[in-house]
């Protein structure tokens, strides 16, 4: 508890004025003296907290400072600031790989990383321990007369036909402010033509931007939205999973599926809890129970999924190239002109 | 008893034929295979010394043509070749024996004694001297119906008074007769064979008595 | 063969030249797999390093004025299918970088061209490959040098080399191990007709002269006729110091018979006991040397024969008859009883008739001429697991010193110096008796005075 506090102490005395946002941060004792473990990760509090409790019943003897932030905010903390934490976790898989790619990270090699499939990780650096998928959901009560749209150019028809219903009641998450929102984006654009058709739809048609899917999810349920477009499905799951009024729809043309990942900073103080906790999140399958309350689903060896229309998102150098400074900005400028038409 | 000696060697010839005249044989002598063929024709002999090489060709031939005719006298080979090499083939040619050369005249007698013997030939071999036959062939003298066996130096003693009884033979004659070159004996060895001879011919008509000064003879008993 | 001193095992040689061949067509196979499997990798990266450098290049664009960059997808991608390894990538135009890693050296001695240039550099505490490619864009009016560099780490690139330098290694040595094995086999193959020759040589005994007739691979044939045609002169040199020796007993015998006669005739004409002993020793000595000369040639007859031993089945009891019938009149003349013991039933040895006739007279004469005169000597044939046949005569027998070189060529008893002979009687009989792999025993008489030799011959 001491160590945890000291380490907190530090952290604040030594980050600069201007430095990265955070959302939350929360610590957890261990039980037995032993070493600390600082995360920064963009999963909230609610949602990792449950793996934190299993973790720590395991690992007594490793505290916890769980520090939330938003993707490019993590990417900010330990790319340009380099930020001392143990472990970086992100949904934001573009992030990760760049971080990697750059030399901000340490490789990590075990029994359990291992036993991830190939496509699970990059260069012994890049650890993904769920695979989330990106979902349509919808407010039930507004679909109640309306056909539910399986696939994207169902969904531009339906918002053509029924401006009026639509109008100012679509969600989606400003990709300029959130990292998942951007790779969620880029990848459709990669996948479909239909991506800046309906874009462009959506953006007629007043689209609220979000920077996270709590708030969107919540206006969802409460009818304040008629859907959201490419949100988590393990937050839909886990958070409004029992709340009724709303339904997550797979798209049929193709669902992209990412990858939540782990790293180990160059930062890293304590190389080896951030090790054993990285051990823990492969073997996240393991724990049924802590699946089924985080939502998280964890990642499967499988060859192949049941749908053809299911695009997982690969790690590697790939994923950088929407983050050159150019293609970002003439994708934003593209995006921005899309969705802000007034 | 008469002999054929084919032997391209006149003086060892020479040196047989006086040698075994001593012994009351008379001896013929062919210098090659064709004089000794003409002589078989003609004579029988009571054996055949024959030597190997020959002038006019191989004794061997003339064994074996010999033995073809069904010819049974005997023949004693003289050979001046290997033991072991002439040995098989000279048997089996059909000769009785062989003797090497050089040889000891008294194992030239020995062996032609024992081919007479073995052959049962010579049946007429014996003599006879104031009422004692002397068997030479059988090694044994009779007198009054009844035979003493000789042993072979004792045969050999009697038989040198047999073939001249009354002559009177020197002591060192005996011996030259009686022993080879190689025994080492004294003179008195022959003393030794005539007190035998004594004694065997001791209730005989006849004894041997020493001449002294001269030697010894046989004659009957006064 | 103690005079030959080995100059080392052929197969060993061979073993070891195979061996090294192997060792250096291994080599030779790791490093040629490895240049042109690293090569091969390298010419891979190269070739995808620029294609995207290239692919890149070309999504360069001008608009409104400034030059804009489309960075395709699949140029980074491209990247990420050969191996996990870091990609970096930078555009400049005009010496002003557009995008990509501001740091990533650049070779700014390049030319204005579409042929890419490879470099290997350090970058970011990586080895890392480059491409560059250049191209001229107009911008209005103006031309502009655009420069892509695009480079990546090669650690999968090492890691693939280590795998093949692994597999390349394991098949080496694989490869080493089965030839040398192969050509251990082979060698010992290759050789096995020279042992089967070299066998054949020396299970027919050091004498046997016979050509040999056994099938002889090619580049043996001199080797095997040259040794036929050795043995088949020593053979005819053989023949001829037999027949040699043979001609000149007949011719010194003849004469020698001549000499004997003629000196017996003398002898008894002499009076003096002085001239008389004087031709007798001459006799003496022609009487030795008539008897060395026969016995010389026995044993030379015995040595040829045992060499090439012609074996039959032979009744001993019969063969030991013919002996004493041959010997009885030797005997004789000295009153010299020969009892000769056999037992009743039938049986055989094997071997030579000649050979042994020639051993048992050789002993049966020795026994007869050290015998005094009116003795016994017993020949017993004792059958038993071997045939033994004693001989025992009641002469002065051996002293104990001699036994053991009685029958070593021209040994006499150091007693015997005044008989005729000349010591080679016992050595014949021991040759024969080891030739037909019995031996011969040299003792005393259990029964009192005189010597028991034993010719122990085993059954057939």
């Amino acid at each position: 508890m001491r160590i945890a506090c000291i380490a907190f102490i530090l952290i604040l005395a030594f980050s600069p004025a201007d430095a990265f946002e955070i959302e939350a941060k929360r610590s957890y004792a261990s039980v037995e003296d032993g070493s600390m473990l600082s995360i920064i990760s963009t999963a909230d509090v609610e949602v990792f907290e449950p793996i934190i409790f299993e973790f720590q019943k395991r690992h007594p003897d490793i505290a916890i400072e769980y520090v939330v932030a938003s993707s490019s905010e993590v990417m900010r903390a330990l790319h340009d600031e380099n930020a001392s934490y143990d472990l970086g976790i992100s949904s934001a898989m573009d992030l990760q790989t760049k971080l990697a790619n750059d030399g901000f990270t340490r490789r990590y090699v075990s029994d359990a990383t291992s036993l991830l499939p190939d496509w699970a990780t990059w260069r012994d650096r890049v650890f993904a321990f769920t695979q989330e998928r990106a979902v349509l959901v919808i407010s039930e009560s507004t679909f109640e007369e309306l056909p539910i749209p399986s696939n994207r150019e169902d969904l531009i028809e339906l918002l053509r036909e029924y401006p009026e219903i639509f109008d100012g009641r679509i969600g989606t998450y400003d990709v300029r402010t959130s990292g998942t929102g951007y790779l969620f984006a880029t990848q459709d654009s990669r996948n479909t033509e239909s991506f800046w058709r309906l874009t462009e739809v959506m953006g007629r048609l007043n689209t609220r931007l979000y920077c996270c899917s709590g708030a969107m999810l919540a206006d969802v349920a409460s009818g304040k939205l008629a859907f959201a477009y490419n949100v988590l499905d393990s937050y839909a799951n886990s958070k409004l999973g029992d709340t009724p009024g709303i339904i997550t729809v797979e798209m049929d043309d193709f669902v992209s599926v990412m990858l939540r990942t782990a790293i180990i900073p160059n930062t890293v103080k304590n190389y080896e809890a951030a090790g054993t906790m990285i051990d823990f999140l492969s073997e996240l399958g393991n724990y049924p129970e802590l699946v089924e309350q985080t939502g998280l689903p964890p990642v499967e060896a499988r060859d192949s999924y049941e749908s053809q229309s299911v695009r997982p998102i690969r790690l590697g150098p790939g994923l950088m190239v929407f983050l050159d400074k150019m293609r970002k900005e003439s994708f934003l400028r593209s995006w921005v002109n899309s969705i802000e038409q007034r | 008893m008469r002999f054929l000696l084919v032997e391209d060697n006149e003086e060892l010839a020479k040196a047989l034929s006086d040698r075994f005249a001593l012994d009351g044989h008379v001896v013929d002598h062919a210098p090659n295979l064709g004089d000794a063929e003409l002589r078989t024709r003609t004579v029988a002999y009571d054996l055949i010394l024959l030597d190997i090489m020959l002038p006019d060709g191989d004794g061997r031939e003339f064994l074996r043509s010999h033995r073809i005719n069904a010819d049974s006298t005997p023949v004693i080979v003289l050979t001046a070749r290997s033991e072991v090499s002439d040995r098989v083939g000279l048997l089996d040619l059909g000769a009785d024996d062989y003797i090497t050369k050089p040889f000891d005249f008294s194992e030239l007698e020995a062996r032609s004694r024992a081919v007479l013997r073995r052959l049962g030939g010579a049946a007429n071999n014996s003599k006879e001297f104031g009422g004692v036959v002397f068997d030479s062939t059988a090694g044994q003298i009779t007198f009054n119906g009844h035979s003493e066996a000789l042993r072979n130096r004792e045969l050999r003693l009697l038989e040198i008074f047999f073939n001249a009884p009354g002559k009177i033979f020197s002591k060192s004659y005996l011996m030259d007769r009686l022993f080879s070159f190689q025994d080492d004996v004294s003179e008195n060895a022959i003393e030794v064979y005539i007190g035998r001879l004594r004694r065997k011919l001791q209730d005989s008509p006849v004894t041997i008595e020493t001449v002294r000064g001269v030697g010894y003879h046989m004659t009957q008993k006064t | 063969m103690s005079v030959l001193k080995p100059t080392g095992s052929i197969r060993r040689r061979l073993v070891i030249q195979l061996a090294i061949i192997a060792a250096l067509l291994s080599l030779a196979f790791f490093f040629t797999v490895r240049f042109v499997a690293e090569q091969a990798a390298t010419d891979t990266q190269d070739n995808i390093l620029a294609a995207s450098a290239t692919s890149i290049a070309d999504a360069v664009y001008s608009e409104g004025g400034a030059v804009r960059l489309e960075l395709p997808y699949s140029a980074l991608s491209m990247l990420g299918t050969i191996s996990e390894d870091r990609v970096f990538y930078r555009v400049i135009v005009d010496g002003e970088t557009l995008t990509g890693y501001e740091d990533l050296p650049i070779n700014e001695a390049r030319n204005a061209s579409r042929t890419p240039l490879f470099e290997t550099m350090e970058y970011r505490g990586d080895n890392v490959r480059t491409a560059t490619v250049s191209r001229t864009l107009s911008v209005g009016n103006q031309s502009r040098t655009v420069l892509v560099v695009v480079g990546q780490t090669r650690l999968g690139l090492a890691a693939i080399s280590t795998r093949i330098t692994t597999t390349a290694t394991a098949v080496g040595v694989g490869f080493f191990l089965f030839a040398t094995a192969l050509s251990a086999f082979a060698a010992q193959n290759a050789l096995s007709p020279l042992n089967k020759l070299a066998e054949s040589v020396a299970r027919r005994g050091p004498n046997d002269l016979r050509p040999v007739v056994a099938t002889t691979p090619t580049e043996l044939v001199p080797l095997v006729s040259g040794l036929n045609s050795f043995m088949r002169r020593l053979r005819d040199a053989l023949n001829r110091s037999e027949d040699l020796i043979a001609e000149a007993a007949h011719r010194i015998r003849t004469p020698l018979a001549t000499v004997r006669t003629q000196a017996e005739v003398i002898h008894r004409q002499m009076e003096r006991p002085k001239n008389r002993n004087s031709v007798r020793e001459m006799i003496r000595a022609v009487d030795e040397s008539s008897r060395s000369a026969g016995q010389l040639l026995d044993h030379a007859m015995v040595t040829f024969r045992s060499d090439q031993l012609e074996t039959q089945d032979i009744d001993p009891k019969e063969l030991l008859h013919e002996v004493v019938d041959r010997l009885s009149p030797t005997a004789e003349l000295k009153d010299i009883q020969i009892d000769l013991q056999l037992p009743n039933n039938d049986f055989s040895i094997s071997g030579d008739p000649i050979l042994l006739q020639n051993a048992a007279r050789n002993i049966l004469d020795n026994a007869i001429k050290y015998s005094p005169g009116e003795t016994e000597i017993v020949v017993r044939l004792i059958p038993s697991d071997t045939c033994r046949i004693d001989f025992i005569d009641q002469g002065r027998g051996f002293a104990d010193a001699d036994i053991r070189n009685l029958t070593k060529r021209f040994s006499r008893g150091t007693n015997v110096n005044d008989i005729v002979g000349s010591g080679l009687g016992l050595t014949i009989a021991d040759d024969v008796a080891r030739a037909h792999g019995g031996k011969l025993v040299i003792g005393t008489n259990d029964n009192g005075v005189g010597a028991c030799v034993s010719l122990v011959l085993p059954l057939s």
